[in-house]
């Protein structure tokens, strides 16, 4: 109704505004519908609405917004309408045509307009043009952000008339997608709609999947008397996934095409209502243990018309077989629907393949975090041979070393940046110290080595939680971290992440070139393979073990740092780690760093792929990935990138 | 004689239990003077079992040298395979028995479904999934006990082992294995509760009447018998031919392949075997800790079967059966706040927070300076010496025994 007045009115508009401009003021159009405003009622206010906002007045839009607000008062004195403020008993009475002070009378001359919820709706909706043709881009995008959160059906016409005289392109394409988005919603003609259902092809935005659900939902219904007319998505089998046999019953039941036999508990119920001693229908109630025995006492009292009939040979079965069941659309017109099946579809596709980069992306941040945590393991395991179950606990005081800087130093960017050296500083000398004291007297015992270095790290983890309490710690990132970067409405990725997948970077460029470019690197290469023809070549295989140890101990706790930004710092959180750091190394290929990034590229593109299958349930990701390494194992013992030779020590 | 010369520690051993397990029934409350408490007895009885899967963990490690870290889960098998009956026995009862009082007898069906709601309903379900198949009969879960662990080394072992997979590999391999069936049982859809686990174990269905007093020493004697015959069983195996093979392989796995045995049968069967004696350890466990929840299983626990073995002295029977008692009995006396606070003026010692660290640095400690373990204390008084090979090691293998534990 309101629509169509508005339209007229339009025309209207475009037809009689100069003439009309000139010599009327708001007040004039305001003192001609005096009468319906001042009555206030829902069914007689909509041509006063409309005339106001129709009068082409500059003014306009502030009367509807005093009017909405309730600061429209009538002043007894000469019945005109003014915007007012109230302080105490005084109220100051303002001219809309001029803004200047009018009067400041006391409130008993003067009436507030106080309009109901519904006028104010209707208000509103016609404040909508205002600010769709608003002078600020940023009220007209604000206005249209809102109507496409909570549009209505009187929104379309304004909106409409305002995309012509558009100018912001990027406004324009707003109107129109939101034009768009009203008109699948909203407009009474098929062929518009279609229109518009197509423009949303291969579209990725949330509001048009919003749009078009409504317009696909449909429900289930006893299909025997449906009318010619309706809107059939399918038929459906009763006892398929989608219509239990159950149900479908239920349905022939409430269209009424059968009768509903009394259920095994009312059954129950009504036995146990019409004992007589002891004894129900004649029989015992002791013997009533089995369904067939309740049954036959139910027929006795059913005979003898105490309860609803049952027929015990009745099965829901046989009364659904042969009936037709669909599923009809609420939406009458087939052409539309099939439309919004078709964009739907491509849409669908199209948000498939950006899901699909978004996993990847996702697999990718998991993969950066799992070479993260493995990458020092590759120097002490990989490189070294050494088993070193604390590796999980140097993570782990890499991070909480960045929770007490933190501490200490307020601002988030200048902590984490002495973190990062303090936390390397930290570990590398618990590393050494591990090595000289522990790990020195057991480099041929790989097994009694992850033992005692499994004691030192249930020692830490005990002596982080007795300084740091068993609560989770954060470890809050800098500002310039916050946030995600966003492609489309589908696929987005944290800064964070992308920040450990750089780190991960880094830290690969400086293991190789420690290995490869470095006088440290080169005598931890010569004494893995040959400590003896090493030490004969004046290389001190005491002094090289201890620092290579602190450094892959000094890159867990750099890790660390970058872990907890990402997960929080708890005592425990080492243990989360250990066993997938290691399975990250054995799948890559012990000795080999690009081993260990194909091995964290795989697990975690893997974990993230399983758990798209079931996206509820990370545990089961974990679990079935587990397995999935253990039979991998079988298959290459000796990892993805396996060392031949001598080198591989066999 | 001959029977006692091939097990010197056997009378030892079994005249130790026995005065051990009747002192304890005389000091119980049920049978005797009351000195110790029934939950004492309990923790006495789980300390038992312990000892008992601590052989089997000997039998693997310190005889065939492969650190297993997955002894725990087979274990954890075990008391969730008896749990089930426990759980199920006695909610039925208890359901059967709320049901009495209703105008009509309830039907099996009936029953079952109450009794799903009872036992699932923590887990929004009432369904009984499929691995409660047997679990209203005692005799099948009393077999599954044995076989789902059994069954679960043997292919674990048979793909491990066939593939060669061994030393530190097959313990991460093995931990691996740990995390994932803890893993599964985390999840509420695996159909064993979940995180919450099963609870109220301690009751034995039909038993209601008799007090846990009693229950609490039937289940004491129960896990000294059982560990009588583990002890038994172990020795058996590793003294004769079979015993020598298996060391063999632990210190030279590539020169007994080459002798013409079959290294990854003896493995396998010795794998498997364990995993049975675990499985019935648990089995007996858990009726008595009363609750058993997947974070039992957690891999955690079964690097702590490793260092109660290594604080024993791996490599001989008694040693794991010292080393579970030792640690498990002195963790319970740390972690119960019985034991006094130091006070250092500036800073007051709590053994409940520093047990931990406590026991982590002794296990460094014993690992590199008592590779014996506790168990070597006996070769003082004996008098055993130990191999003085100069350094060179007794076997190329990474399980094998070190210069200063293997006997002369």
């Amino acid at each position: 109704m309101i629509r169509r007045i508005l339209a007229a009115c339009l025309v209207f508009l475009t037809l009689a505004l100069t003439a009309q401009a000139q010599d009327r003021t708001i007040q004039d159009v305001l003192q001609e519908h005096a009468e319906a405003i001042v009555k206030s009622s829902r069914t007689t206010i909509g041509p006063a609405i409309e005339a106001v906002a129709n009068s082409g007045q500059p003014s306009a839009q502030t009367v509807l917004q005093k009017w909405q607000n309730k600061d429209m008062w009538q002043w007894s004195e000469n019945g005109f309408f003014y915007a007012a403020t109230v302080a105490g008993s005084d109220v100051t009475l303002t001219d809309f045509d001029t803004g200047e002070t009018v009067a400041i009378v006391s409130k008993g001359d003067v009436t507030q307009l106080k309009p109901n919820s519904g006028i104010r709706a209707m208000i509103g909706a016609a404040l909508v043009q205002f600010q769709l043709n608003d002078p600020d881009a940023e009220r007209r995008r604000e206005a249209l952000l809102a109507i496409q959160r909570d549009g209505e059906a009187s929104h379309l016409a304004p909106l409409r008339a305002s995309i012509e005289n558009e100018d912001n392109p990027e406004i324009k394409a707003l109107k129109e997608v939101t034009e768009r988005l009203l008109t699948i919603s909203f407009d009474k003609d098929d062929a518009r709609r279609i229109a518009a259902i197509k423009g949303f092809t291969s579209s990725l935005s949330l509001d048009a999947r919003a749009a078009l659900n409504p317009v696909l939902s449909a429900k289930l219904v006893y299909a025997e008397d449906l009318p010619e007319t309706a809107n059939i998505k399918r038929e459906i089998k009763p006892g398929s996934e989608a219509l239990s046999v159950r149900d479908a019953f239920a349905l022939m039941v409430s269209a009424g095409a059968a009768t509903a036999q009394p259920t095994i508990s009312e059954r129950k119920s009504a036995l146990s209502e019409h004992i007589v001693d002891g004894k129900v229908g004649g029989i015992p109630v002791t013997e009533l243990i089995s369904q067939e025995a309740r049954d036959h006492a139910y027929q006795a009292l059913a005979s003898e018309g105490f309860v609803a009939a049952f027929d015990p040979a009745f099965s829901m079965e046989a009364a659904v077989k042969g009936v037709r069941f669909a599923e009809v659309y609420d939406e009458p017109s087939a052409a539309v629907t099939d439309a919004a099946q078709e964009t739907l579809h491509t849409i669908n596709r199209a948000v498939g393949f950006n899901q699909f980069l978004d996993l990847s992306l996702d697999g990718l941040s998991l993969a950066s975090i799992y070479f993260l945590a493995a990458i020092g393991l590759a120097i002490t395991f990989g490189v070294m041979g050494v088993i070193n179950m604390a590796h999980g606990e140097f993570i782990m005081m890499g991070a909480y070393t960045g929770y007490v800087v933190q501490q200490i130093i307020p601002d988030y960017t200048v902590s984490i940046l002495v973190a990062i050296p303090m936390a390397f500083a930290l570990t590398f000398a618990a590393g050494v110290a591990m090595e000289r004291l522990i790990i020195r007297w057991l480099y041929n015992r790989p097994l009694e080595t992850l033992l005692a270095t499994f004691g030192v790290s249930i020692a830490l983890q005990q002596i982080a939680k007795n300084i740091f309490g068993t609560q989770a710690r954060p470890l809050t990132s800098p500002g310039w971290l916050d946030g995600a970067l966003v492609f489309n409405d589908v696929l987005a990725i944290s800064y964070i992440r992308i920040a450990i997948f750089v780190l991960a970077l880094v830290f690969l460029g400086i293991f190789l070139f420690i290995m490869k470019k470095t006088r440290l690197g080169l005598e931890t290469r010569a004494v893995t393979q040959n400590p003896r023809m090493a030490a004969s070549m004046g290389i001190n295989p005491d002094r090289v073990n201890m620092l290579t140890f602190g450094l892959g101990s000094g890159i867990a706790g750099v890790a660390g740092v970058a872990i907890g930004l990402y997960a929080k710092v708890t005592s425990e959180m080492g243990t989360d780690y250990i066993v997938q750091s290691f399975m990250t190394v054995v799948v890559g290929g012990v000795g080999n760093i690009w081993g260990t990034l194909l091995g964290a590229l795989g697990i975690g593109f893997l974990q993230k792929g399983i758990e798209w299958f079931n996206p509820s349930n990370t545990l089961a990701a974990q679990t079935y990935m587990i397995i999935f390494i253990i039979i991998f194992i079988q298959f290459r013992p000796k990892g993805i990138i396996a060392l031949k030779g001598r080198a591989a020590g066999d | 004689m001959d029977f006692l010369k091939k097990y010197p520690s056997l009378p030892a051993f079994i005249a130790t239990l026995l005065i051990f397990t009747l002192a304890v029934t005389f000091l119980s409350e049920a049978y005797g003077t009351g000195a110790i408490s029934t939950s004492f007895v309990k923790t006495l009885g789980k300390t038992l079992c312990l000892a008992l899967v601590a052989i089997s963990m000997d039998l693997v490690w310190g005889y065939t040298g492969i650190l297993s870290l997955g002894h725990f889960a087979f274990f954890g098998l075990g008391g969730y395979m008896i749990g089930m009956w426990l759980m199920f026995a006695r909610t039925k009862l208890i359901v059967v028995e709320s049901m009495a009082a209703a105008d009509i007898p309830a039907t099996a069906l009936e029953i079952k479904d109450a009794v799903g709601t009872q036992i699932f309903g923590v887990v929004g379900s009432s369904d009984f999934p499929l691995v409660w198949m047997f679990a209203h009969s005692f005799w099948a879960q009393i077999a599954l006990v044995v076989l789902v662990p059994g069954l679960l080394a043997l292919v674990f072992g048979w793909l491990a082992f066939r593939s060669r997979v061994t030393g530190v590999y097959l313990s991460i391999l093995t931990q691996a294995m740990t995390l994932a069936l803890s893993l599964y049982l985390f999840q509420n859809d695996s159909g064993l509760r979940g995180n919450n686990g099963l609870s109220g174990l301690q009751n034995l269905p039909g038993l209601d009447a008799v007090s846990q007093d009693a229950v609490s020493i039937w289940f004491f004697w129960a896990s000294a018998f059982a560990l009588l015959v583990t002890y038994l069983i172990a020795n058996f195996v590793v003294s004769g031919k079979f015993g020598s093979v298996i060391r063999g392989i632990r210190d030279d796995e590539a020169r007994v392949r080459f002798l013409g045995y079959s290294v990854e049968g003896f493995k396998l069967f010795v794998f498997v075997l364990t995993a049975i004696i675990a499985g019935i350890g648990g089995a007996l466990y858990y009726p008595q800790a009363g609750i058993i929840n997947p974070a039992e299983i957690a891999p955690i626990a079964s690097i702590y079967l490793a260092v109660w073995v290594a604080i024993g002295g791996r490599g001989r029977i008694y040693g794991a059966v010292i080393g579970a008692g030792v640690v498990s009995l002195v963790s319970t006396y740390f972690t119960g706040g019985q034991a006094p606070n130091i006070n250092l003026g500036f800073y007051t010692i709590k053994w409940v927070d520093w047990w931990q660290v406590l026991l982590g640095l002794s296990f460094v400690l014993v690992t590199l300076f008592a590779p014996k373990g506790i168990g070597g204390l006996f070769d003082l008084i004996s008098g055993r010496l130990s191999p003085d090979r100069k350094g060179a090691p007794l076997g190329p293998d990474q399980g094998s025994l070190r210069e200063e534990e293997a006997e002369q």
